[in-house]
């Protein structure tokens, strides 16, 4: 009796390398640069990869999945976001590459989340053999709607973030190219009187020679 | 009692196990940084490992002691919420105060020993519920599987309101600096015709003055 939650830990620390995995990060992804992250899937387990460029350039990037003998799972170019879902062929280390090698000066931020396999179930759920009743049912589906909700608001979230990037962005432009404006303006005017000037003075110059 | 000592040192190593994990290489002395965009009072939990590339072997070694990882971490206004040098293996926990990007950067300790080689660093993010170890909640508070599932539909409940109200905080300052583009372009066009004019006025009236004292009117 008082070995089962030791046994249980024991498992469970065993199946954890089967389980599920899910890692979302965000990263820098420099000029002419190529960011590979790796992960070890078992045989005939789902994984799915999903990313998204937050901002930088035009909001593209290449993305290349490579299973462990070098078949290439998935390969896209110049891609704003996307998701690829695919099932491990065999056991091994998988590669994902992110690349902004095209881009010799827009410096990039991309999101991307990596799930393998299914969800980890919760402690103790799952392992008794009787029929679930109403109210665990309505539990479970609860559970998977807000997981639904959680990933539509990450989508939203990364949007947000773009758009909000790209505002600020115009926002500076907009500064920058009235002061610059202005100041052509300003020389323009005073370009003109002197080359006006120029024609109806006295001595020969460049401009009344024209 | 000592055997629930030993289970929970086990669920420590439950969630301490990263070598599993996704990784990836850098070389000695590379700074490498994630960005994790969150709102406040979230927990989120680091978990890495690193192994140093083994030349003889052409492997990685499992373990490097005389190895160390600063990790360094950043909140939105650009303050330095923790910066320390850790051990090969580790793992960090922190909760948000302010919401917004907060950076968590990781370089190795650089020694000449072992500079220039490569480095594989196996890493975890979890942010928020995902961060909770449901396992050790049950263990800790004597839950039944139906308590425990409602425990977690709350914490996910909690932390899709604490987003929504990050979000509502978000669109504030993207609405702020849309505004004041907006602002900016009216206010420049004004300007700029104000420019315009005084500039005019002015050829006019220089270029009239030459004219007259050239005779040329």
């Amino acid at each position: 009796m008082f070995f089962s939650p030791f046994i249980i830990t024991i498992l469970l620390s065993l199946v954890n390398g089967i389980l599920s995995k899910s890692v979302e990060l965000t990263f820098e992804l420099p000029d002419s640069a190529v960011e590979c992250f790796y992960q070890e899937i078992e045989k005939n387990t789902s994984a799915a990869l999903e990313y998204q460029v937050i901002t930088g350039g035009q909001y593209d990037v290449d993305v290349k999945i490579e299973g462990p003998n070098k078949q290439i799972i998935y390969q896209q170019q110049k891609m704003q976001y996307d998701s690829h879902q695919f099932t491990a062929q065999i056991t091994g280390i998988y590669k994902v590459c992110f690349s902004n090698e095209f881009s010799t000066f827009s410096h990039k931020l991309v999101y991307m989340e990596l799930n393998v396999g299914p969800e980890k179930p919760l402690p103790g759920i799952g392992d008794h053999a009787t029929v679930l009743t109403q109210l665990e049912t309505s539990a479970e589906e609860i559970h998977s709607a807000l997981n639904r909700i959680i990933d539509h608001q990450t989508h939203h979230r990364l949007r947000e973030a773009q758009g909000r990037k790209r505002a600020e962005d115009l926002n500076e432009r907009v500064f920058w190219w009235s002061m610059c404006e202005t100041l052509a303006i300003v020389c323009v005017a005073f370009a003109q009187v002197m080359v006006l000037k120029n024609f109806f003075s006295d001595r020969p110059t460049l401009y009344n020679k024209m | 009692m000592e055997l629930f000592r030993i289970s929970s040192l086990f669920a420590l190593f439950l969630i301490l196990d990263v070598t599993s994990a996704l990784y990836f290489h850098i070389a000695e002395g590379e700074r490498k940084c994630f960005i994790e965009e969150i709102p406040d009072d979230t927990t989120v939990i680091v978990n890495y490992k690193v192994e140093l590339y083994d030349p003889r072997s052409g492997g990685f070694m499992p373990s490097t002691p005389g190895i160390g990882m600063h990790v360094e971490v950043r909140d939105p206004n650009d303050k330095i919420l923790m910066s320390r040098v850790y051990s090969s293996e580790g793992m960090i926990s922190f909760t948000s105060v302010t919401p917004g990007e907060h950076v968590i950067c990781m370089y190795s300790n650089s020694t000449s020993w072992f500079s220039g080689s490569q480095l594989r660093v196996h890493l975890d993010i979890q942010v928020g519920e995902h961060a909770v170890d449901y396992a050790n909640v049950a263990h800790k508070d004597k839950l039944t599987e139906l308590q425990l599932r409602i425990r977690q539909l709350l914490d996910q409940v909690h932390q899709i309101t604490k987003e929504q109200s990050y979000q509502r905080h978000r669109e504030e300052r993207f609405r702020q600096t849309s505004e004041s583009t907006n602002q900016r372009v009216l206010w420049w066009s004004l300007l700029q015709t104000g420019v315009l004019v005084g500039i005019g006025y002015w050829q006019m009236r220089h270029l009239k003055s030459f004219f007259e004292a050239k005779k040329l009117v």
